[in-house]
């Protein structure tokens, strides 16, 4: 495919997997290609550390009512601004994640404009968690990230909410993004989420990706 | 079990989506798996408000017992080196299922063609030998193409012939795995381009429904499919009036 400028580039293909990568695929893996993938694997795990594994010795799921998580800069942003206090909430977990965008630390001090993931546990009801994600999980991170965190919660009687943020400019609607008066709000909700929806819901074609999705 | 490719242009998965609209499947289920990017929303073949809020997913199993009927829809890309991994769960699920038949539907780049597949129709097939022996004569019947072999080696050594489908994501693994596994596969691919690839979905599922007979054919078989509500707004949104 030639570009603008007359120089030939390989269009991404939409098959979602480039065919040198299928003929690496091909070739017999020797022991170092399983160690380095092994070792890249490890680079890439997620550790979830949560204060209370000190506390108490008991390993089981801890009882949550609600878990709120604020995914993307926007969204926690807005509960830094609008519900965090150091009064009525305290820290609990935190997530230490690598990957080729960002960095997580295991400190609970952190500015704004750091990335990282951190828990907290309103003190007046501790089953109500919230969790603020401002680093971005990588794709093959996402399901580890899921696994480890819920894993981690007891899941009956749980509602959790996920607020996140998208561009107007991927919204897709049949008048012009322009005309359309922004911030706006939609949501999804899953069949067994009875209570009511503040907001209108999404509407086809538009769908939501990475961690929200997840 | 019928299901789609993630392949050039998408056409297996269009072509699903046209099956499951037009035929009114049900969802029975879906995939929990760590090989797909993740990627939710509202129900894409609603048809009224009431049935639009349903959720769906990257990986979802529709049926039509009357038909004896399963498809998987595919809707996302997969994570780097996860392909693999979801062929073999596939595979071990069309087995524990007992699944009679898996049909994959496909696309391959249109620019790899060579000269004498230029020429004629752009859909073939492929069949494992389990099942050449069920419907290899009904091929002929329909006067089908198979998909042609290449030169492993080309300029070489042109004797070696092995199959190869540039831009058709794992339905050549997939293929492959089902032949040595004795399972029942048949792969119905179009070759095609990236761009606007509806008219190759809509090829692509006749081409099925030759066989199959899904629906009846009538003299404009493609006026029968119905397009599903989420192929709206394929191309972008409505226009600023500001730019006029």
């Amino acid at each position: 495919m030639a570009t603008f400028f007359g120089e030939v580039v390989v269009a991404p293909s939409r098959a979602g997997v480039d065919d040198e990568e299928w003929a690496e695929e091909g070739r017999e893996e020797t022991p170092e290609d399983r160690e380095i993938r092994r070792e890249l694997e490890k680079k890439r795990e997620i550790d979830v550390l949560w204060s209370w594994k000190s506390e108490s010795s008991a390993d089981g799921p801890f009882p949550c009512s609600k878990f709120i998580v604020a995914i993307g800069r926007n969204a926690a942003a807005f509960l830094s601004s609008f519900i965090l206090d150091s009064v009525c909430w305290e820290v609990v977990g935190v997530v230490k994640l690598w990957n080729e965008w960002c960095r997580t630390s295991d400190t609970t001090n952190v500015l704004p404009t750091d990335s990282f993931c951190l828990f907290y546990r309103l003190i007046s009801d501790p089953t109500v968690v919230l969790c603020q994600c401002s680093c971005y999980v990588a794709e093959d991170q996402q399901f580890q990230w899921l696994e480890k965190v819920f894993g981690c919660m007891q899941k009956e009687g749980l509602q959790v909410i996920i607020l996140s943020t998208c561009p107007v400019a991927d919204y897709k609607t049949q008048e012009s993004t322009l005309t359309l008066p922004s911030p706006f709000l939609k949501a999804l909700k899953t069949k067994e989420f009875k209570d009511q929806v503040c907001c209108p819901l999404l509407e086809q074609p538009n769908i939501v990706q990475d961690l929200p999705a997840a | 079990l019928l299901q789609p490719a993630v392949s050039v242009g998408n056409v297996g998965q269009l072509a699903i989506d046209l099956v499951i609209s037009t035929l009114k499947m049900t969802k029975v289920g879906y995939f929990y798996t760590d090989c797909l990017v993740p990627m939710v929303g509202n129900n894409p073949y609603a048809t009224t408000k009431e049935n639009s809020v349903e959720l769906s997913i990257n990986a979802e199993v529709y049926s039509l017992p009357s038909k004896k009927l399963v498809v998987l829809q595919i809707r996302s890309p997969f994570i780097k080196n996860k392909y693999r991994p979801f062929c073999q769960a596939l595979l071990s699920w069309v087995k524990s299922s007992r699944c009679a038949r898996l049909i994959l539907l496909s696309s391959s780049h249109a620019y790899q063609r060579d000269d004498e597949q230029l020429l004629g129709t752009p859909l073939r097939y492929l069949l494992t030998p389990d099942l050449e022996k069920a419907v290899g004569g009904l091929m002929q019947e329909l006067n089908w193409k198979e998909m042609e072999k290449v030169a492993a080696y080309p300029g070489i050594n042109d004797t070696e012939k092995v199959l190869h489908i540039p831009g058709g994501g794992i339905t050549k693994l997939l293929f492959t795995e089902s032949c040595s596994n004795g399972v029942q596969m048949a792969v119905l691919l179009k070759f095609c381009s990236e761009g606007d690839n509806i008219p190759d979905a809509f090829a692509l599922v006749n081409y099925l429904n030759e066989w199959l007979k899904l629906i009846k054919s009538k003299v404009n078989t493609s006026a029968q499919w119905k397009i599903p509500t989420s192929w709206r707004l394929l191309f972008g949104n409505g226009l600023p009036p500001a730019l006029f």
